[in-house]
């Protein structure tokens, strides 16, 4: 397989998966937003941060106001990050990877670029805002199917499983810097249960807050949620569960090729030391700082595998 | 980037009445309104069939495009504003008998050009017999000099080529252009008997229909025989876009999947041990046959235009060292002058000894005086066309034009006449297309699709058929608004 088109998989893949994480933070944002005017300007800076681009947030417009903020999150082509520059970097990366992605697959991911953009041709009422993300989902659920349901279990295949998971560890990791400071006063205070809109809506930008109550019950606490979303083996947003996905990718990619890669080390270290600790050491050591390292980590083995498959040149 | 073309320019403008009523051939209905043999048992399927039904399938194939992807991207246009060329649901139906003598001529026609090329670019016979003028190979901006003297792997210039024929009668075909540099569209024919076959199925069960789809297979057999000297084994076979902004990547992303092979850009490539190599994941892995889908002025920076970030730095040296077959082979763009052209029935006398089995449409020369002086004095009735023109730009259609236009363009003949050839108004032959209102006629022309190694020549059946979608018009061309049609060649 062409260096590049491995490239392409792996990018559309990550881009697929951002568009659905965006349409996850837009919506716990707004749910904040529409409960608790107060703290709106405050939610929705956070879920700005998250995605990465307050800054260039800031620049363009200044101050946070709902329907701001969603705009520029759905549809400003000067946001790279908005759903609709996303989906449309998806699709290109598809094309270029078309031959290496069967027919059902290629017209999930054309489709939902098709919908996507007839669907943010205009800037989105407040009260269609829940059916549009809706949509989001929608489309990448579809083009996941897709993808899993007729694509060979081959290099290709596992280049595309490789930048999901990436980018969503990715993801998860960001939620948990951007919100720690929520997690950290009742650390001290073992017990004392955080605010519970705060919590739920950290749960809700996984789309696990139903998920931890059957887990944990009644029980919400600064300590579970943070286990849970690290280390958490059956959630499918842990950073444990998408790290050993991506060991698991990198070591099908080393059986096909055939050769041991620096990446696959990475990743292997990554689950077996970084994940490999009880979370309670992981507060001691500082959750801030342990998360930071975490997202250094991934960022260097994305760069690692872009390297050993040579993406490019 | 332009509007796709799928094609060269055949004709534009339209014929309007200016009280001249002329008659044109319809393939399906012949005069007198019955209806021709090779439709007959299309015709009692769409009699009895529940016209609502087809108007909703006609729907259901564009969104079927659309989904495929098989659009082009309009320079400039916002995202979203991809379009589709149109298709309709009526086939073109040609005959078993027909076709094998359009096959014969086009087989007899495409062999004869590549012993042209094969002559231009070594000892030249036919300009010392002074059959062909000298000048014209000299004047001509596609002539590549350095290809004088190399011998391309198995002889082979042409390895894909279209031959776009028109019909004005019963038993009259011409050939109106040979594209030899780059011809685009097999997708197109590809697609739209897969969308036939997924619309009407029934259809394919009572009309016996030749099968397109082993063109991709074909296609890389016959690459495969053209594999250069330093080919070790299994040939290799890699198809070069310019990339997904080219107007014609879903072709090009089309055929590398159908084929299996890999399509890659010139980022993707570099020569690496005196061979042309593409980066895989696992490193550099040398390419024995190229189909590119770029220029000759794109494919080495190093050797031809510098500026080129299409191509490869010196894939050149490695083509010239016999380590990898460039398909179609470089220079072979001569073949499209129309200028060119008109000396087809000598080139195809010359090399094969036969007269031409399909006529060229009759061609007048700017260049040569009396010619002129002819083209001048019959303008109006007349088509005039550029030599290196394509796409349907820069040309008059005499009956369609205005005095003013006329005017203007006896000027432009006037001061550069060399740059001309004249044709008679054809009256192409029509097609019905499906309209809200019904069948309802429109001119088309065919580009049959012709493969070529030193095993033999393939032609698929059929090929691409182009029709003006707009009544009375002669546009076939997809860049200025023309559609495309399944095209049928019946079974014996």
């Amino acid at each position: 397989m062409l260096g590049k088109t491995a490239g392409s998989l792996f990018w559309m893949a990550r881009y697929l998966e951002r568009s659905e994480n965006n349409a996850r933070l837009i919506d716990a944002g707004f749910r904040i937003a529409l409960t608790r005017s107060q703290t709106a300007a405050a939610e929705w800076k956070s879920v700005l941060v998250t995605a990465g681009v307050n800054q260039a947030f800031q620049a363009a417009h200044g101050d946070y106001s709902s329907a701001r903020v969603i705009d520029f999150l759905l549809r400003d082509p000067a946001n790279p990050s908005s759903i609709l520059s996303v989906i449309r970097q998806a699709r290109d990366n598809a094309r270029t990877a078309r031959t290496a992605l069967t027919r059902e697959t290629w017209e999930a991911v054309n489709t939902s670029w098709m919908t996507l953009v007839a669907l943010l041709k205009r800037q989105v009422r407040e009260d269609d805002l829940p059916d549009v993300l809706t949509t989001i989902r929608q489309q990448s659920a579809q083009v996941r199917g897709a993808l899993n349901g007729t694509m060979l279990r081959n290099d290709g295949y596992h280049f595309a499983q490789l930048g999901t998971f990436l980018e969503r560890a990715d993801n998860t990791a960001r939620i948990l810097d951007v919100k720690y400071y929520l997690l950290l006063p009742s650390v001290a205070h073992i017990g004392t249960s955080i605010d519970n809109v705060q919590w739920e809506t950290i749960l809700r930008s996984v789309s696990a807050h139903r998920a931890y109550r059957w887990l944990y019950g009644a029980e919400i606490s600064a300590l579970k949620i943070a286990e849970f979303l690290i280390l958490y083996r059956q959630m499918p947003r842990s950073l444990t569960f998408c790290s050993e996905r991506m060991e698991n990718h990198l070591n099908e990619l080393q059986r096909h090729y055939g050769d041991e890669t620096e990446a696959w080390r990475m990743a292997h270290a990554l689950v077996h030391d970084k994940l490999n600790a009880p979370i309670q050491s992981i507060f001691d050591g500082g959750l801030h700082q342990y998360v930071t390292g975490f997202l250094r980590d991934t960022a260097a083995l994305a760069r690692q595998v872009e390297r050993d498959y040579r993406f490019v040149e | 980037m332009q509007a796709q073309d799928i094609g060269r320019a055949a004709w534009v403008g339209t014929l309007r009445g200016k009280g001249r009523r002329i008659s044109f051939f319809d393939e399906m209905n012949s005069h007198g309104g019955e209806t021709r043999s090779p439709y007959r048992e299309y015709c009692d399927w769409f009699e009895a069939e529940d016209v609502a039904r087809i108007q909703h399938k006609a729907v259901q194939a564009e969104a079927l495009f659309r989904t495929t992807g098989i659009t082009f991207n309009v320079y400039g246009a916002v995202d979203g504003d991809e379009r589709l060329i149109p298709f309709d649901v009526v086939p073109r139906i040609i005959s078993a008998s027909e076709w094998r003598r359009l096959s014969r001529g086009i087989e007899q026609r495409v062999r004869a050009l590549n012993a042209f090329l094969y002559d231009i670019y070594h000892r030249q016979e036919i300009l010392r017999a002074g059959r062909v003028p000298t000048k014209l190979i000299a004047d001509n901006d596609a002539f590549l000099p350095m290809m004088m003297g190399l011998d391309p792997p198995g002889g082979i210039y042409t390895h894909i080529s279209g031959t776009d024929i028109v019909r004005t009668g019963a038993n009259e075909f011409y050939v109106l252009e040979d594209n030899a540099r780059t011809p685009s569209g097999v997708s197109y024919m590809l697609e739209n008997r897969e969308t036939m076959l997924q619309m009407f199925p029934e259809l394919f069960a009572k009309v016996p229909v030749r099968e397109v789809s082993d063109y991709p297979i074909n296609l890389l057999k016959s690459l495969a025989a053209c594999a250069p000297p330093a080919c070790g084994g299994t040939p290799t076979v890699a198809v070069l876009t310019p990339g997904i902004h080219n107007s014609a990547y879903y072709e090009h992303s089309f055929l590398a999947d159908h084929m299996g092979a890999e399509l890659v850009e010139g980022h993707d490539l570099r020569v690496v041990d005196g061979r042309v190599a593409m980066r895989t994941t696992q490193g550099y892995k040398a390419i024995d046959v190229l189909y590119r889908r770029v220029d000759d002025d794109f494919l080495d920076p190093l050797n031809f235009r510098p500026d080129s970030m299409l191509g490869v730095p010196g894939i050149w040296d490695v083509y010239r060292a016999g380590g990898i077959t460039i398909a179609n082979a470089p220079g072979t763009g001569i073949a499209d002058d129309k200028a060119l052209y008109s000396y087809m029935p000598d080139i195809i006398e010359f090399y094969t000894g036969e007269k031409a089995l399909l006529p060229n449409v009759p061609t007048w020369r700017c260049s040569e005086p009396e010619h002129l002086r002819e083209v001048l004095d019959r303008l109006p009735e007349l088509v005039v066309k550029e030599v290196h023109g394509s796409g349907g730009y820069g040309m008059l259609v005499g009956p369609a034009a205005s005095k003013k236009e006329l005017a203007a363009f006896r000027a432009k003949l006037e001061a550069n006449p060399g740059n001309y050839i004249a044709q008679p108004t054809l009256s192409l032959s029509t097609v019905p297309i499906f309209t809200k209102k019904g069948l309802a006629p429109r001119h088309v022309d065919l580009r049959p699709f012709v493969l070529m190694s030193p095993q033999g020549i393939t032609i698929t059946p059929g090929g691409l058929t182009r029709v003006a979608m707009t009544r009375g018009s002669l546009v076939v061309n997809s860049s200025q608004g023309g559609g495309t049609k399944d095209t049928w060649v019946l079974e014996d």
